[in-house]
């Protein structure tokens, strides 16, 4: 079963080959023997999830269900869940259990989908190896000496070793396209806006976006089509209609226009990544596209510009986390500043410590405007950069990742070399556009990840573009060698 | 621009962080590699360019002053360290 994409398992379920608690019972058994190599979930809700099935397969019964009605999903441990702990990968959050549901989980329930659990992920979303997690670092089913890649590791991990069909994640510099790439998936950042933040715990407010992780361009519309839409409960969502991304993948791509920053193709590039995302483009050729060179000049500022609006925003956001509410408290304050301070210290990781101090100071009187207005333009200068090469061409392509997934500890001393990991990704959420990863090669065994970058609101033809793809490659259908092996047992 | 000991000391004082002692100088040295790479930014002229807040420059939207929430001061008190007759408890701020 878990090797069949979510149409076959949607297929199954209606056809009675098996039903939802049986399915649902079939992925939690493959958690509880293989997770222990991965450390993938944070929290596995098995008793929920069954209860989900049981109801589901009622559902089922009567017919006229949504798609993902019985169909089980990992949810990233940043989206808050009801009575079941919400963690976000932070000690500060060991002991909350939120009293509300994200939109986004509540859509999944009202779709019927099952919920796996919670699953690991960088502390507050910060990183790009998802070694920064309170619950313990994660490994890439690929090769497990090296990073799935962050910060949602977790939901890339469970997926790729499939201990879940999809599974959903964040993204504010990278952090779904990049452990996509590096753990052979499908991830989708939509437009900012496009998906409800509603109790998505926030890192930076103004560029985090959920989306869906999953083992093809169809099984991720599937799940976009349950995440997308307005909510008035954010105050950043956008009032637009939600097209059916399941039915667009098919169209022709034939005459589509493919810009190819040129600034994605220099120095630092993995020789293999570039051969792989060439002969990916041969491939779209054939498929009747046409090939342009483009330029996106700002792309080095974009590092520097996102290491300013994130730390700033997140040290804004951070703030709520003060011991008195909710969340971690210290032993013994001696007055209420050590209990602000010594919670904070104690609750918080080094690297979400960094970056507080970092956004606290660019903030601080007398350096806004050096630092948070300057980037602020320079996310503008990035914004237009995209919009003069969306006249030029329909999609943007390129690598997703600058090398492929690295080794565990191999980057985690240096924040400055993590940071460039996500050279390609970060531009797209300063401009707030939708970027997808699809798998198009290995180099070492190790998946490759190919880029797409769409104007505002298309992540419908961004999913065709990489579904017409999908139909001519097998890179998406590849599992990991550990994974074949582990199926011959569970 | 870079940092010392003392800018360190005196934003984590701000961002209500108790630093360890010893973990100063390497906090402050990584700071410093992290606005190195961050003035990168000053390179670029921007005096013309109007600072962008919103990708599709959207602006706040409002509703309608109608009470909305209901009232879960208990379930969310629930989850809170330590409260007491529905009050948050922290030290004793005024003597």
């Amino acid at each position: 079963m878990h090797t069949q994409s979510i149409a076959e398992l949607a297929q199954g379920l209606r056809k009675g080959d098996y039903s939802s608690k049986e399915l649902t019972q079939h992925y939690l058994q493959r958690i509880e023997q293989l997770d222990g190599n991965y450390n993938s979930f944070i929290s596995v809700t098995a008793e929920q999830a069954l209860q989900q099935a049981a109801q589901a397969d009622l559902r089922l019964a009567k017919g006229d269900t949504p798609m993902l009605c019985g169909i089980p999903i990992a949810h990233k441990d940043i989206f808050c869940t009801q009575g079941t702990r919400t963690s976000c990968g932070s000690k500060m959050l060991d002991n909350f259990i939120p009293p509300y549901d994200a939109t986004v989980i509540k859509h999944f329930q009202q779709a019927g989908s099952v919920s796996l659990g919670k699953t690991n992920m960088d502390e507050f979303a910060m990183g790009s190896s998802n070694e920064s997690s309170f619950y313990g670092l994660v490994k890439n089913p690929w090769k497990m000496e090296c990073v799935p890649g962050g910060s949602s590791g977790g939901p890339a991990a469970a997926v790729a070793a499939q201990l879940a069909p999809a599974a959903t994640g964040t993204d504010t510099g990278g952090s779904i396209r990049q452990p996509a790439a590096l753990c052979g998936l499908t991830g989708l950042k939509p437009t900012y806006g496009r998906v409800s933040r509603y109790g998505m715990i926030a890192f930076a407010s103004s560029l985090d976006q959920g989306g869906p992780m999953g083992r093809s361009a169809q099984d991720a519309a599937l799940l976009l089509n349950v995440m997308a839409g307005f909510d008035p409960q954010d105050s950043t969502c956008i009032d637009k209609p939600v097209p059916d991304y399941s039915l667009t993948l098919n169209d022709s791509i034939e005459g589509l226009r493919i810009g190819l920053p040129k600034e994605y193709f220099g120095e630092g590039l993995d020789s293999d990544i570039q051969k792989a995302v060439e002969q990916a483009i041969k491939v779209y050729e054939t498929l009747g596209a046409s090939i342009k060179e483009i330029s996106l000049p700002h792309t080095e500022l974009a590092i520097p510009a996102y290491y300013v609006i994130a730390p700033a925003e997140a040290s804004a956001n951070l703030s709520r986390f003060d011991g008195v509410r909710y969340g971690y408290r210290c032993d013994n304050p001696q007055d209420l500043n050590d209990l602000y301070s010594r919670s904070r210290a104690e609750g918080f990781g080094d690297e979400v410590k960094r970056r507080i101090l970092i956004g606290a100071y660019a903030l601080s009187a007398g350096y806004y405007d050096a630092y948070y207005k300057k980037a602020q333009c320079i996310r503008r200068l990035i914004k237009n950069d995209f919009i003069s090469a969306f006249e030029q061409v329909d999609v943007i392509m390129g690598p997703t990742t600058p090398s492929p997934a690295f080794k565990l500890g191999e980057k985690s001393n240096d924040p400055v070399t993590m940071y460039l990991e996500d050279i390609y990704t970060i531009s797209v959420n300063l401009a707030g556009l939708p970027g997808l990863s699809i798998p198009a090669g290995l180099t070492e065994g190790k998946p490759i990840g190919l880029q797409l970058i769409g104007n505002y609101f298309e992540e419908a033809k961004l999913l065709n573009i990489a579904h017409r793809y999908q139909q001519e490659s097998d890179w998406h259908q590849q599992t990991p060698p550990a994974a074949h092996k582990q199926n011959s047992e569970v | 621009m870079a940092v010392d000991r003392s800018d360190i000391e005196k934003i984590a004082t701000l961002a209500r962080i108790k630093l360890d002692e010893n973990s100063i100088p390497e906090i402050t040295s990584s700071i410093c590699d992290i606005l190195a790479l961050v003035d990168k930014m000053q390179l670029v002229k921007t005096d013309d360019i109007e600072p962008m807040a919103h990708p599709l420059d959207a602006i706040q939207r409002l509703r309608c002053d109608k009470v909305t929430e209901e009232d879960q001061r208990e379930a969310f008190q629930q989850i809170a360290p330590q409260t007491e007759d529905g009050l948050y408890l922290v030290p004793k701020v005024i003597e």
